[in-house]
């Protein structure tokens, strides 16, 4: 690892293991993962179902401690079990972003973002986000006035909203058609670009892929590939 | 092996999964069969008691009382028609002493007939015998009187029988029908120690009170079915030439009054407490099982799509219901028997009964089952139908976020622009759902205004003490004086050791006529700016006394239907028997009896007996007391003494062991109930919210934050509702006054700020205790399965 690439990385995870049960029933979610995220790079995690990707996602967020392994946030080892720091680094440095959207349906659009903003050290203005993920319009909209890819959009801008240093998103689009799909990776891909935010994003569609700096490929537990695109197929193209 | 239905299987662990509000609720329903059961039990513990009581040993079902009636006028009054057997004796008081009692004893003397035993009511032996009629000095004493002063068979005791002293020795101790509640003439409470039922052969008092050959007071059974109003009105019409002063039936005879008003008190508990609880069970019950039908919207499509009919379905919830609102009943039951036992062994020292039977009837059980089920069906019925008529497709689909609407720029859009956002989120919830937020706001209302209402109590007793004691009744003792006699015998007691100041009254039974009305009272002739006895209304403020005319209170002015300025015609039942004719001067609210007062020297003035007393009060020094009252017992012109400290001290003790503790019972219930509505409040909103909740953990709020999220909107519903409460307690204590009114005794409504400040501080314990259960919860919610999946 070069020093300047050890200089740009935001996030390192060091042989992270993640075990649930015991005995028998014993699950290695994650047996050994080593990988750093650089900033303002587009990951792209694939891999079965069950293979560990949300586990590690989860684990990077702060929302999940390992079994063992360390992640480094900036080069600072983060205590992924005290509630304080944690909450305190999801609340600083990470935006989500769920399959299932999230919002709080007893605010509006702009207040959804607002909830977040309110609570951040430089936040953009929910606006601003809100036009970023082309919902400029629809501002006082309820959750329950939106469509599920809007609603995801929404949900988009509300992780942005903040300028995390790391975006995580866990299937997306899982819930959507191709084309409101679409409308939504164009959206982060919109905000990685314009705004440099490190994104990992979980996909089980092999054609998001061609959107990403580099391809991660999951099986048992284990990355047991890693491709590193050359050039990034914009979101509008990329082939259903 | 019997398999158990894998839908029966479900309800038991919806309802292991869901126990803390399946608890919650089971308590209250608990509660309200509690109290159903124990006002019930002991109230047929009393009834029943009674009326055993009453029919075994012949207690009468009419009174009459005379001056002096020859006894062929008994013949007579056994031909009326009706009249089954009666009973012609002799009543007189007396004062009594009692070797190593201080203070002066009273004591109402009745004579047993001399060859035959009583056949109207009989006495209950419960040691010894009847006097022996050739023996002068022996007698019965009732047993909480002979208890008090632990006489036993043989002791000895005097008694100044129309001023004469007799030696009286103790052959029996028994029971009476008459006498199941001894309160004494002007006193508040019975006090076993002060006053004392005494039965004596019928010669004695003959021969005593110079009755030979005739009685003054008769007792009568009927026959079933008798006309009684016109029963009174010929007995009444008969006895009216020996100074009859009124006969009157069961229902105002004085001890029975009490046994039939403390039923009548429990039943107005039975009828008030219960339905609040269980009308609270059945908003709780909706409100849970609505929100499990809406999480299993899908697992009721399935099953319906499997086959299961509709019936199934809503009979699948309705048994979840049933099986929480049984278990309540259960542990009411439980609750309620002993509580009734309790109760019921309380009004064992108060009512006088040979034995109470506490063994409630089936009847009991299965009625408090009825409503609590018929509640808890209630609050089924909406979420089980629609478990019912869920589409099965419909059911599957998962539900779009709840709606929220608002019109931009509206005045509730304004107000809540002001707030960040967390706040919002609060205020949206409660406003989305209005009648939800309404009802569970009116729930904490019900349960601060049970508190209030059953904490104020105290207030009413201690504003009643208060007033009573302190600011009406001034003086240390009452002395009653057997006949009237000129003012100067209260100069004459001034005289007495130990004695500081006195004022002279008068008290003359009277029928009061004011048009076709009427009634038997005393009227009281009182000293202007009398320092002793001062007038005041039921709002404690003083009440001048008119210089001429009657000030009559009000509640005698309902009965007779008069106002100020009528004329009413004042029958004297003593004496020369006078009418006379008086206008109503004024009249004022009083909390305790229907008394009429006049000034006594315009009452002297119109009796034509100038500057006449029978009744003296005085101030008195303690430390000459003993001395004093030696005296007095040795007086032959008294026929009785009150002490005030006896009677206050009374009054707070035998309030002390009752009342608090049934406040407290009242009060346990009413937090419970505060507790059971405010957890399922914030129950219900973490299982709503729960993924809402997980979502702002995710996006960085603090666990704090995000509880202030969640008991924000119980607190903010238990801020509406306590206020309200506040209100509600106060209605309802008003109400309760009103139910528990009668002739004798009104209950003030007198709440002080400190028990509105106590119901407030239980309830918010309440909400605080809920708080820490459901935090624990808080803290373990799991971030991520709970955003893994839908809902
Ligand atoms: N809370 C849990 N308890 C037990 N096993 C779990 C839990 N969460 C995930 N797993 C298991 O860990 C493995 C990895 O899961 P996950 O990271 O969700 O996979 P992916 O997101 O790649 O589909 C799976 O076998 C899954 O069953
Ligand atoms: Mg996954």
């Amino acid at each position: 690892m070069g020093a300047q690439e050890a200089a740009s990385a935001v996030l390192v995870a060091r042989n992270l293991v993640k075990v649930y049960g015991s005995g028998e029933l014993e699950i290695r979610a994650l047996d050994g993962v080593d990988l750093t995220l650089y900033e303002s790079e587009l990951i792209v995690l694939v891999g079965a179902s069950g293979s560990g990707k949300s586990t590690l996602l989860n684990i990077l967020g702060g929302l999940d401690a390992p079994t063992s392994g360390e992640v480094l946030f900036r080069g600072q080892p983060l205590d992924l079990r005290n509630d304080r720091t944690i909450t305190e680094y999801r609340r600083r440095h990470v935006g989500f972003v769920f399959q299932f959207y999230n919002l709080i349906a007893s605010l509006t659009a702009e207040e959804n973002v607002a909830l977040v903003t309110e609570i951040a050290d430089a936040p953009i203005a929910p606006r601003e986000a809100l036009a970023m993920v082309g919902l400029g319009d629809r501002l006082q909209a309820f959750p329950a006035e939106l469509s599920g890819g809007e609603q995801q959009r929404v949900a988009i801008a509300r992780a942005i909203a903040k300028q995390p240093q790391l975006l995580l998103c866990d299937e997306p689009t899982g819930a959507l058609d191709s084309k409101t799909g679409v409308l939504v990776l164009s959206a982060l891909e919109r905000v990685n670009r314009e705004l440099g935010t490190t994104t990992a994003l979980i996909t089980h569609n092999r054609a998001t892929a061609g959107m990403a700096d580099r391809v991660c490929r999951f099986s048992d537990g284990r990355i047991i590939e890693t491709t590193v695109n050359t050039h990034r197929t914009p979101a509008e193209q990329l082939e259903w | 092996m019997v398999a158990v239905h894998p839908l029966t299987m479900k309800v038991l662990r919806d309802i292991a999964r869901l126990k803390g509000q399946a608890t919650a609720i089971a308590l209250i329903v608990a509660s309200g069969v509690g109290v159903l059961v124990m006002s019930l039990a002991a109230m047929q513990a009393i009834t029943s008691t009674a009326e055993a009581y009453y029919d075994r040993y012949q207690f009468a079902h009419v009174f009459a009382e005379a001056k002096r009636i020859p006894r062929a006028v008994a013949r007579d009054i056994a031909r009326l028609e009706a009249v089954r057997t009666v009973e012609a004796r002799m009543v007189r008081y007396a004062t009594v002493d009692i070797s190593g009692f201080e203070e002066p004893v009273m004591a109402v003397l009745v004579s047993l007939p001399e060859n035959a035993a009583a056949e109207v009511n009989r006495l209950v032996l419960r040691r010894g015998r009847i006097p022996d009629p050739h023996r002068a000095d022996e007698v019965i004493v009732v047993e909480p009187f002979a208890d008090a002063h632990d006489l036993h068979l043989g002791d000895r005791f005097s008694a100044l029988l129309n001023g004469r002293k007799r030696d009286l020795q103790i052959v029996g101790v028994a029971l009476s029908p008459e006498f199941v509640y001894t309160i004494g003439p002007g006193a508040l409470m019975p006090d076993d120690a002060r006053y004392g039922v005494i039965w004596m052969g019928e010669a004695v008092l003959a021969a005593a009170y110079d009755l030979d050959g005739a009685f003054n007071s008769v007792a009568i059974t009927v026959w079933p079915g008798a006309d009684m109003p016109s029963l009174l009105a010929r007995l009444d019409a008969l006895l009216e030439p020996y100074g009859g002063v009124g006969a009157y039936a069961r229902n105002d005879q004085i001890s029975n009054w009490f046994v039939m008003n403390e039923i009548a008190q429990l039943r107005s508990i039975a009828s008030i407490m219960p339905p609040i609880f269980l009308i609270v069970a059945a908003f709780l019950t909706n409100i849970l099982l609505a929100r499990l039908v809406f999480i299993e919207r899908s697992e009721i499509g399935l099953l319906k799509a499997f086959g299961y009919s509709h019936a199934t379905m809503a009979w699948h919830y309705t048994k979840f219901v049933l099986i929480i609102a049984a278990g309540g009943v259960l542990v009411g039951w439980v609750l309620g028997y002993l509580l009734g036992r309790w109760m019921t062994g309380i009004y064992a020292t108060l009512f006088n009964f040979p034995l109470l039977v506490y063994a409630p009837d089936i009847d009991v059980y299965s009625l408090s089952a009825a409503f609590s089920i018929v509640a808890a069906l209630i609050g089924a019925v909406a979420a089980a139908y629609h478990a019912a008529s869920l589409p099965p497709a419909d059911a599957m689909r998962p539900p779009s976020p709840p709606r929220f609407r608002q019109n931009p720029g509206g005045l509730q859009a304004r107000a809540l622009a002001r707030l960040d956002q967390p706040t919002r989120i609060i205020f949206r919830q409660l406003l989305r759902r209005p009648l939800r937020t309404l009802l569970t706001s009116l729930g904490v209302s019900a349960a601060v205004a049970v508190l209030v209402a059953s904490l104020q109590w105290r207030d009413a007793i201690s504003w009643m003490v208060t007033d009573f004691f302190d600011n009406q009744q001034r003086q240390d003792i009452s002395v009653s004086l057997v006949e009237s006699a000129p003012l100067a015998v209260a100069r004459a007691l001034e005289r007495l050791p130990g004695v500081l100041a006195t004022e002279a009254y008068r008290s003359v039974s009277t029928r009061i006529r004011f048009e076709s009305r009427h009634r038997r009272e005393a009227l009281i002739g009182i000293p202007a700016n009398g320092q002793l006895e001062v007038l005041r209304d039921a709002h404690g403020r003083n009440v001048p006394l008119p210089e001429h005319g009657l000030l009559m209170s009000g509640a005698m002015a309902k009965i007779l239907g008069v106002q100020v300025g009528d004329v009413v015609r004042v029958e004297v039942l003593e004496g020369r028997q006078p009418t006379l004719t008086v206008p109503v001067a004024a009249t004022f609210e009083t909390l305790i009896g229907t008394p009429v007062y006049m000034h006594i020297d315009a009452l002297n003035e119109a009796l034509e007996e100038p500057r006449t007393t029978n009744h003296l009060r005085a101030r008195i020094d303690e430390r000459h007391a003993s001395a004093l009252f030696a005296r007095l017992k040795s007086l032959p012109t008294i026929s009785g003494v009150m002490l005030k400290r006896a009677a206050v001290d009374l009054f707070n003790k035998t309030i002390g062991e009752t009342m608090y503790v049934v406040i407290a019972f009242y009060s346990g219930f009413a937090v419970l109930l505060a507790y059971g509505v405010i957890y399922n409040n914030m129950r219900i909103s973490l299982s709503e919210r729960g993924r809402e909740l997980a979502t702002l953990r995710v996006l960085g709020f603090s666990s704090g934050e995000v509880a202030y999220m969640l008991f924000g909107e119980a607190a903010v519903l238990t801020l509406i509702g306590l206020p309200v409460g506040c209100l509600g307690g106060w209605l309802l204590a008003e109400f309760m006054a009103t139910g528990f009114e009668t002739e004798l005794f009104r209950l003030p409504v007198r709440i002080a700020p400190s028990t509105y400040g106590l119901a407030i501080v239980l309830v918010l314990f309440s909400a605080l205790t809920s708080a820490a259960l459901v935090a624990r919860r808080l803290v373990r919610l799991n971030l991520i399965s709970v955003l893994k999946t839908r809902e």
